[in-house]
């Protein structure tokens, strides 16, 4: 029975992580280009919220990072590598955190994600771009930042109420 | 739906500090200098009273336009096409930024041209 239960926990590790990388290629089909860089939707931090609330932080982390990569390695370079990694990481980092203190719930913990993919992101792009003129943007990405995090939020809230692994 | 109290908070308090932010960083005066960056390094500063289109870069390319006193990137081969969306700027500290191409074009104040003209 034990090989049986890690076979289950792979193969839902492996749908979370093609869901996630098939909901960024989505993503990018439909460029929701508001003459502000870097500004997106996040959809697949829905995967790496309810993979959060529903198998623990080192799934959502390692299914975050596997998802960054499969998504370098078959749309992107080494640049948006930069940015793409920075954006999850710091996303992560601050929902891990913020989830840690228990006084919000999935919505500010995903709204808190989305604000701090974009400024993961504008950080990175400053430095490789050697400017800090892109702080321009900031107040932009903020705000794109809250309302894609209020959209996964809410999503993901409705989703981990009613889908049981 | 006490804890979701925090959640709005937190909300309205990021959207506090991008108003505040905004605010503090809205473009400046009349524009005089159009300044263009690739990869962090000066690749060319052109005056914003004269007309001209230039083309930065040949593999990766982005197209200049400056007229009337305003530039924009009118066609670019990038993937997102940002930087065409972004449209035109005139004023001081506006920026127009074509990350796959690593471009920044910026607008300078008409005094840092006169260093330009000096050097």
């Amino acid at each position: 029975m034990a090989t049986g239960k890690a076979s289950r926990g792979l193969a839902r590790f492996a749908l979370l992580v093609a869901l996630a990388m098939v909901l960024s290629w989505l993503e990018s089909m439909v460029p929701l280009s508001l003459a502000v860089p870097g500004v997106k939707m996040g959809l697949a931090n829905l995967v790496v919220i309810f993979a959060l609330y529903n198998l623990g932080p080192r799934q959502a982390a390692v299914i975050s990072l596997v998802r960054v990569l499969l998504v370098t390695f078959t749309f992107g370079n080494a640049f948006s590598f930069a940015y793409s990694l920075a954006g999850a990481a710091l996303s992560l980092l601050v929902m891990l955190l913020l989830r840690k203190t228990g006084k919000f719930s999935l919505l500010g913990v995903s709204i808190a994600g989305g604000v701090c993919h974009n400024i993961g992101q504008i950080l990175v792009a400053m430095a490789v771009l050697g400017t800090t003129d892109l702080i321009w943007y900031l107040p932009a990405l903020l705000v794109a930042g809250t309302v894609a995090g209020v959209c996964i939020g809410a999503a993901g809230a409705l989703i981990t109420a009613r889908v049981k692994l | 739906m006490k804890g979701h109290r925090n959640d709005w908070l937190l909300a309205v308090g990021v959207l506090v500090l991008a108003a505040a932010l905004w605010f503090l960083l809205r473009p400046g005066g009349e524009g005089g200098w159009v300044v263009v960056t690739v990869d962090g390094t000066e690749v060319g500063r052109y005056a914003l009273e004269e007309e001209r289109t230039v083309t930065i870069g040949e593999e990766d390319y982005n197209v200049l336009e400056i007229t009337g006193g305003r530039a924009a990137v009118t066609e670019a081969n990038c993937g997102d096409h940002t930087c065409v969306h972004t449209g035109w700027i005139s004023r001081e500290g506006e920026t127009i930024v074509c990350l796959p191409h690593r471009l920044v074009v910026r607008i300078e104040g008409a005094s840092g041209g006169l260093d330009a003209v000096a050097r």
